[in-house]
C-alpha cells in the first residue's frame, strides 16, 4: 500500500522559505507527476518525502503512519535519480541487487529477484556489465530495475529522463506507464515538461514558487486551469492571453484562448493580423501572428492550411473556450 | 589539432628536460657509485666515475655495525602504521566535510593546513617532554602517532579533494536502498575513492618514510628507523663517504623501489578530478 499524505509541510533553508506550506493527498496505486518552472520547489518536495532533507515543519504521512522523522530506508519509498546515480563500481547485477544485499535477503532471492526485473526491463543480457558499458536508456533502466526489485510502497522519479534524447524519451514514457500498470504502485514523478506530465499523469501537481497552483487530472487543468499561471504553463503551444477592451468584451480582466481554438480565416475574423512565423510540423502549423491592437498570437491551423510569412489573415476565438481571469488571475468560472 | 614544432625546438626542450633530470638524479647517482667505492677512492680529487675499485665491502660493514633490517622493520611499522591510522581517521572526516558540510566547514580544513605551517621545531620541546613523561620516547607508538598527526590534515584534505569529485546522488541512491552510514561507507564510498585513497595512501607512505626531523628527535635506538640509521654515519669522528653512501642506498632504496611500481597510479591520484 502507497499512499502519501503531506500536512503543512515546509521547507526553510536560511531565510528562505522554499516551500511555505504544503498539504497534499496521494491515493495508493496513483501516477502522480509534480511539474513546474525550475526552482519552483518540486524535487525538493520529492526529496522531503524521500527523507533525503528533512522538513522544517508539518507532517510527512505513509501509509496511515507518520514518517516525519524515519530515515530514507525505513520509509519503504524507492527513488530513481536524474543522473541515475548508478553504482559505477558494481556491474549491472551488482547494482540492481544492492538494496536486497542491505536489507539482509538470502542469496537464493536476490538471484531470483534480479532476475525478473532483468527479464521485465530487457537487462538479461547486460547483467554483468558496468554501467559505464551501457547507454543511456540502459542505465535509466538499470536505475529503474534498482527501485523495482524492493518492491516499495512508492516510486519517486526525480526527472528520470531529461539526459536522454528526444526519441528515446518518448519510448521511456512509455515504457514507465507499462510499469506502471503492471506494477499498480503509487509513482511520483518530478519534471519539469509539462508534455511528459500530461502524457503519464493520472493527476498533475503543479507547483509554482513553492506552492501548489491546482492539483487535477491532466485533462481538468487543461480545460478547467484555476488561474494564468496553471493556464499559461499547461498545454503546448502556450496559450494566448489577451487583456483590455477585448477582454472587456468577456466581462474579464484576462482572457485566454489556447491556439487550437483560434478559428484563422484569410477574409474574415475578429481580429486582423499578419504572420510572422510559420512552423509547419506536418501534421499541424503553428502560426505567430502579429494581430492589430494587440500582442503576438499563437494559433494552430492544419497541416494544409495554405499560409506563409506575411500573409494577412483572420483571427476568430472559439467563445465557448475562452478562459475568463480576474485582475488577480483567477479563473472566473 | 597538434601543434606544429619545429625540430630546433623539439631539440632543445629534449636537451633542456634531460639538463633537468640529470641534475636532479645526479646526487643519487653518484651516492649509489660512492656507496661502492673505497673511502679513499670516496674522497679522491679528482673523483673517479665508474673506473675504480668495484666493491661491496660497505655494505656488509654497515650491517655489521649498526643492523640495517632492524632499522627498516622500524621503518615499515612506523610509515604503513602511520598511514593506516592516519586514513582510519581521515576517511569518516573527509566525509563528514565533503558530504554533510556546515558553514564553518572550509575554516577547519584552512586550520587544519595553517597547521602545517608552522616550523616543527617550534613545538619539539612540549612536544618532546610529553613523550618524556609518557614513556613513548624511542617507541614505535610514540612515532606512529607523531607522524599520523603530522601527515593527517595532509590526508585528510587529499580525502576530501577526492570526495569532493564524487557524486552526492550516488550516496543518497545507497541511502535510498537501505544503506545505514557505516554501509555507505563501506560498499559505495570507499570502492568509488580508491584511487583517491590508494594515492594518499602511497603519497604518505613516502612522506612518513623520508621523514627526519621528528624521527631523529624522538627516537635513540630501539625505534630508530632508517633516516636515523643514515645520519649515524655522520659522526664527529669524521666524515665516511663511503659507508655514508651504502646507508643512504639502503635506506632509499626501498622507497625508491615502492614509487617506480606505483608512479601511474600516484600520477593518476595526484591529477584526479583535474580533467573530467
Amino acid at each position: 500500500m502507497g499512499s502519501i499524505t503531506l500536512k503543512n509541510v515546509s521547507k526553510v533553508f536560511g531565510a528562505h522559505a522554499v516551500i511555505p506550506s504544503i498539504d497534499l493527498d496521494i491515493n495508493d496505486g496513483e501516477f502522480v507527476v509534480f511539474v513546474g518552472p525550475s526552482g519552483c520547489g518540486k524535487s525538493t518536495l520529492l526529496r522531503l518525502i524521500a527523507g533525503l532533507e528533512d522538513v522544517s515543519g508539518g507532517e510527512v504521512v505513509i501509509d496511515g503512519k507518520n514518517a516525519t522523522e524515519l530515515p530514507p530506508a525505513k520509509r519503504g519509498l524507492s527513488m530513481v535519480f536524474q543522473s541515475y546515480a548508478l553504482y559505477p563500481h558494481m556491474s549491472v547485477r551488482g547494482n540492481i541487487a544492492f538494496p536486497l544485499k542491505m536489507a539482509g535477503e538470502d542469496k537464493s532471492v536476490i538471484d531470483k529477484k534480479v532476475q525478473d526485473a532483468a527479464r521485465v526491463l530487457n537487462l538479461t543480457d547486460y547483467l554483468e556489465r558496468k554501467p559505464r558499458q551501457l547507454s543511456g536508456g540502459q542505465r535509466q533502466r538499470v536505475a529503474i530495475g534498482r527501485a523495482i526489485v524492493r518492491q516499495p510502497d512508492a516510486f519517486l522519479f526525480d526527472e528520470p529522463l531529461s539526459n536522454l534524447d528526444a526519441a528515446l524519451r518518448v519510448n521511456m514514457w512509455l515504457e514507465i506507464s507499462q510499469l506502471h500498470q503492471q506494477l499498480k504502485t503509487t509513482m511520483i514523478y518530478v519534471t519539469h515538461d509539462q508534455v511528459e506530465a500530461m502524457t503519464m499523469a493520472d493527476k498533475i501537481v503543479v507547483l509554482n514558487r513553492g506552492r501548489i497552483e491546482q492539483v487535477g487530472s491532466p485533462l481538468e487543468l487543461y480545460h478547467r486551469p484555476d488561474n494564468l499561471f496553471v493556464a499559461g504553463f499547461i498545454g503546448s503551444p502556450k496559450m494566448n492571453f489577451v487583456s483590455g477592451a477585448p477582454a472587456a468584451a468577456y466581462h474579464a480582466h484576462t482572457i485566454g484562448i489556447r491556439p487550437e481554438h483560434l478559428v484563422l480565416s484569410k477574409d474574415h475574423g475578429t481580429w486582423r493580423g499578419t504572420v510572422g512565423v510559420a512552423e509547419h510540423l506536418g501534421s499541424d502549423t503553428f502560426l505567430h501572428v502579429k494581430a492589430d491592437g494587440i500582442d503576438t498570437m499563437t494559433a494552430r491551423v492544419s497541416g494544409d492550411f495554405p499560409v506563409t510569412h506575411g500573409d494577412q489573415v483572420f483571427l476568430t476565438p472559439d467563445a465557448q473556450r475562452v478562459h475568463r481571469f480576474d485582475e488577480k488571475g483567477m479563473a472566473i468560472r | 589539432m597538434a601543434r606544429n614544432v619545429s625540430t630546433r625546438r623539439k631539440l632543445l626542450t629534449t636537451a633542456a628536460a634531460w639538463t633537468i633530470g640529470i641534475l636532479i638524479f645526479f646526487p643519487i647517482l653518484w651516492t649509489f657509485l660512492t656507496s661502492f667505492k673505497t673511502e679513499a677512492q670516496a674522497i679522491a680529487s679528482p673523483p673517479a666515475f665508474l673506473f675504480f675499485d668495484w666493491t661491496v665491502q660497505n655494505y656488509f660493514e654497515v650491517q655489521s655495525r649498526s643492523d640495517y633490517f632492524k632499522h627498516f622493520m622500524n621503518s615499515v611499522v612506523i610509515s604503513f602504521g602511520s598511514t593506516l591510522l592516519g586514513l582510519m581517521i581521515a576517511v569518516p572526516s573527509a566525509w563528514a566535510m565533503a558530504f554533510a558540510p556546515t558553514k564553518r566547514t572550509k575554516d577547519v580544513l584552512m586550520w587544519m593546513l595553517s597547521t602545517k605551517m608552522m616550523p616543527p621545531v617550534g613545538v619539539l620541546v612540549p612536544l618532546y617532554l610529553m613523550f618524556r613523561n609518557t614513556g613513548l620516547l624511542d617507541t614505535r607508538v610514540g612515532l606512529v602517532l607523531v607522524l599520523m598527526l603530522i601527515n593527517l590534515p595532509i590526508i585528510i584534505w587529499m580525502l576530501y579533494t577526492y570526495f569532493k569529485e564524487i557524486p552526492g546522488e550516488i550516496l543518497e541512491a545507497a541511502r535510498m536502498d537501505g544503506a545505514s552510514l557505516a554501509k555507505e561507507i563501506i560498499y559505495v564510498l570507499t570502492p568509488m575513492a580508491i584511487p583517491g585513497i590508494a594515492s594518499t595512501f602511497l603519497l604518505n607512505i613516502i612522506l612518513a618514510w623520508n621523514e627526519a626531523f621528528w624521527t631523529l628527535n624522538l627516537s635513540a635506538a630501539r625505534a630508530a628507523p632508517l633516516t636515523a640509521f643514515i645520519a649515524s654515519y655522520s659522526s664527529p669522528e669524521g666524515l665516511f663517504y663511503a659507508k655514508l653512501s651504502a646507508a643512504s642506498t639502503m635506506a632509499i632504496a626501498p622507497i625508491l623501489i615502492l614509487g617506480w611500481f606505483s608512479q601511474k597510479q600516484l600520477v593518476r591520484g595526484l591529477t584526479f578530478g583535474a580533467v573530467k
